[in-house]
């Protein structure tokens, strides 16, 4: 059993690589891509897909950009951002958009872990509600 | 370098460096200065020397023509004086020749009666009278000398006077041995000729002549036209021998006067004025020293020419003062500009160092989070292979051992990254009122664990009275850290002791914080703010800290320096300025500073 699926997006691919290995050791489906619209194509091809861990700083569609994209197409996806030190306030930016959290780079690798286990449990909980209220919803029309 | 100027330490240092620079500006300086002094004495001396010129030359004609015409009336005055005596003189003579019965010439008791008549009546100025027969011999005298029976057949007016009905002679001694010219007439009858002949008063005729002086050498002599004076001996007769050439060939031009200037033999400036007398015979000569005669035109030239000096040397020495001036000036902003460019090109630098640490840093980030996250990797594969403990421990301690030293070092390439792109990007520059008391008490809390370690107290001196400033408190922070632990850093071989001061300063807030270190030497003191220097072991300092303090406190608008004596101790002066208003707008996360 994964704790979660997560999509690491990075423009470096030897990143992308160590923390695939890394993450899937520590019980994690990983899948990666390599820029955003990578990310949004991969979203689409995989909607279970929990938790993206994205670094702000790539080149074309950026961080930020890829994360409003995200948001707006994939509202229930949980965003954690990757940053350097010098793109804090971008992060910062990030999380006003509806990013779950920031990491710094090169970051701990338990950090991690913990913040996506915690952004998965709260899209569990948000899904949990969701369908909370569905049911609700069709318990309300038999009525 | 701009803060190496606002080190006092370093000044001296960087002075030699400036004087090739300054020598170079002198070039043109000099020039500027030349034209300056130049302009300013053309300008004004110029228009004065003129004036003065041709004011003193219409000046001198105008006043020479007026003395001269003045002295000319007088001698032609003079001259017709003289004149009238002489006709004077030959009239009573002629009378008495005519009027006279032979027989009484003859007689010395009237003709005693006679000159006792004519001296009473009308000619004192005939001395005596005597009767000469045609061969020469007086036969008849009266007077107070004893000339009866005198021979005058061979003298040299005895034969001019035979010639003519009248006749006057020049100057001469005769028989009695005193200078004196007479008057003669002749009275001829059918069978004998008889000569009257008169002496005149010399002293009055010298007293006619004399009378004519103006100021102190101004006086008036008669020459014959041999060059014989015909008056009183007071004028040197080598002054006349020297004038008497001009005077001789002294053409009048059918006028009965002229002037003309002489040098006398001293080399004195004369000027003379002649005048023929006894149609000719005589000339009247009035000599007077120019200096004399010009005397008040000399004196206005004087003055005037010690004016034009003294006035030429005031203009020289104002144009020469107000050209220095003007020209230190002109140095002294030429220097500022060139502090100032200097101050540019090294702000210009500290920024271009900046954002090429910013990037050097964001690219480095990567690579090296990459490493450690393969670092990572190869720890999390030894967690996860079952090695046998006996034989792989070592190996396996080894390569824990190695992956823990890239782990360390990969945290200082964070490390140094980081700082040096806070070097370029403030964390949080929102600037608010910040009572500067607190803010280091609450730093040096910070500190004093630290300072204990190394066996160092930190002494606070605080100005109660402090004002408030306006300044972004984290950044503050920042600096007061940075220096205190620098101060910490500095050990002293004896116990350390770091003193914080604030006070006051005119419109700055100056923060000094000195420690009894080691110091620093003069070389490291210039460079003390520069990007990556540092003097701390390879790993114990990325060099930065003091040049980012150095950026915070200048945007701040204050300054930082620094003071040290090796083995004395350093004290670094934060001045913070009071001025700046704080603006109370939305606090807003620093921007990169482009």
């Amino acid at each position: 059993m994964h704790i979660a699926k997560v999509l690491l997006v990075d423009d470096e691919a030897a990143f992308l690589d160590v923390m695939n290995r890394r993450l899937e050791m520590r019980e994690l489906s990983v899948r990666t891509a390599l820029s955003g619209q990578e990310c949004l194509k991969a979203l689409k091809e995989d909607p279970a897909i929990d938790v993206v861990i994205l670094d702000v700083k790539m080149p074309g569609m950026d961080g930020i950009e890829t994360l409003r994209e995200v948001k707006k197409e994939f509202p229930l996806v949980e965003v954690v951002m990757l940053t350097g030190h010098a793109t804090v306030e971008t992060a910062i930016e990030g999380m006003k958009y509806g990013a779950f959290d920031y990491l710094m780079k090169p970051c701990n690798i338990e950090q991690l872990i913990e913040k996506v286990a915690e952004a998965k449990a709260k899209k569990a909980k948000h899904e949990e509600k969701i369908t909370e209220a569905q049911l609700k919803e069709i318990m309300g029309r038999m009525a | 370098m701009a803060y190496q100027k606002e080190t006092p330490q370093t000044a001296p240092g960087t002075i030699p460096a400036e004087e090739p620079h300054a020598g170079k500006g002198a070039g043109p300086l000099r020039v500027l200065r030349r034209n300056i002094m130049l302009a300013i004495c053309l300008v004004s001396l110029a228009p004065l020397i003129l004036i003065n010129g041709i004011l003193i030359y219409y000046y001198h004609v105008a006043y020479s023509e007026k003395v001269t015409a003045h002295l000319e009336e007088l001698v032609i005055r003079q001259k017709q004086a003289i004149d009238e005596f002489l006709d004077k003189s030959v009239q009573v003579i002629g009378f008495i020749a005519e009027a006279t019965p032979l027989d009484q010439l003859a007689d010395d008791h009237s003709l005693s009666d006679i000159l006792h008549k004519t001296q009473k009546s009308f000619a004192n100025f005939i001395v005596d009278i005597g009767v000469i027969d045609q061969d020469g011999l007086q036969i008849a005298y009266a007077g107070p000398f004893h000339l009866l029976k005198a021979e005058y057949a061979s003298a040299a007016w005895f034969k001019a006077a035979r010639e003519r009905q009248t006749y006057v002679s020049d100057v001469f001694s005769g028989i009695r041995g005193i200078p004196h010219f007479i008057v003669t007439a002749l009275r001829k009858d059918k069978e004998q000729t008889r000569i009257v002949r008169a002496t005149v008063d010399f002293a009055l005729f010298n007293q006619l002549v004399s009378r004519l002086r103006v100021g102190r050498t101004g006086m008036a002599f008669i020459v014959n036209r041999q060059g014989e004076l015909q008056t009183d001996r007071t004028v040197d007769s080598e002054i006349v021998t020297s004038v008497l050439n001009s005077i001789r060939t002294a053409k009048f031009d059918g006028q009965d006067h002229m002037d003309f200037e002489a040098p006398d033999p001293d080399g004195r400036e004369f000027l003379y004025l002649a005048a023929t007398l006894k149609n000719g015979d005589w000339i009247l000569v009035f000599r007077q020293a120019k200096s004399d005669a010009f005397e008040h035109l000399y004196n206005a030239r004087r003055l005037a020419v010690t004016i034009l000096i003294l006035g030429g040397l005031g203009i020289v020495t104002t144009g020469f003062l107000v050209t220095r001036r003007m020209v230190a000036r002109v140095n002294l902003a030429e220097k500022d500009q060139e502090i100032m460019e200097k101050q540019i090109v090294e702000s210009g630098k500290l920024a271009a160092i900046g954002e090429l640490a910013a990037g050097i840093a964001h690219e480095i980030n990567n690579p090296v989070a990459i490493m450690m996250e393969e670092a990572g990797w190869v720890e999390d594969l030894l967690h996860e292979k079952e090695l046998d403990p006996v034989k792989d421990a070592p190996v396996v301690e080894d390569i824990r051992k190695a992956l823990k030293g890239i782990a360390i070092q990969g945290r200082r390439c964070k490390e140094i990254t980081q700082k040096l792109l806070s070097f370029a990007r403030r964390t949080d520059s929102r600037v608010k009122k910040v009572q500067l008391n607190e803010l280091i008490e609450e730093v040096t809390s910070l500190a004093i664990q630290k300072a204990q370690y190394a066996n160092i107290s930190i002494r606070l001196d605080l100005d109660q009275d402090l004002p408030e400033v306006c300044v972004s408190p984290t950044e503050m922070q920042q600096v007061m850290l940075n220096i205190i632990n620098n101060a910490i850093d500095a050990k002293s071989k004896n116990e350390g002791i770091i003193v914080v001061t604030t006070h006051r300063d005119d419109q700055f807030v100056v923060i000094d914080v000195s420690d009894n270190g080691q110091g620093i030497p003069p070389a490291n003191l210039e460079r003390i703010f520069e990007p990556f220097y540092t003097t701390k072991p390879v790993g114990k300092g990325t060099g930065l800290g003091l040049s980012i303090c150095y950026g915070l406190v200048k945007k701040m608008g204050g300054d930082i320096t620094v003071e040290s004596e090796v083995g004395v101790g350093t004290t670094f002066h934060v001045s913070v300025p009071l001025e700046i208003p704080c603006e109370d707008g939305p606090g807003n996360i620093s921007r990169p500073r482009q």
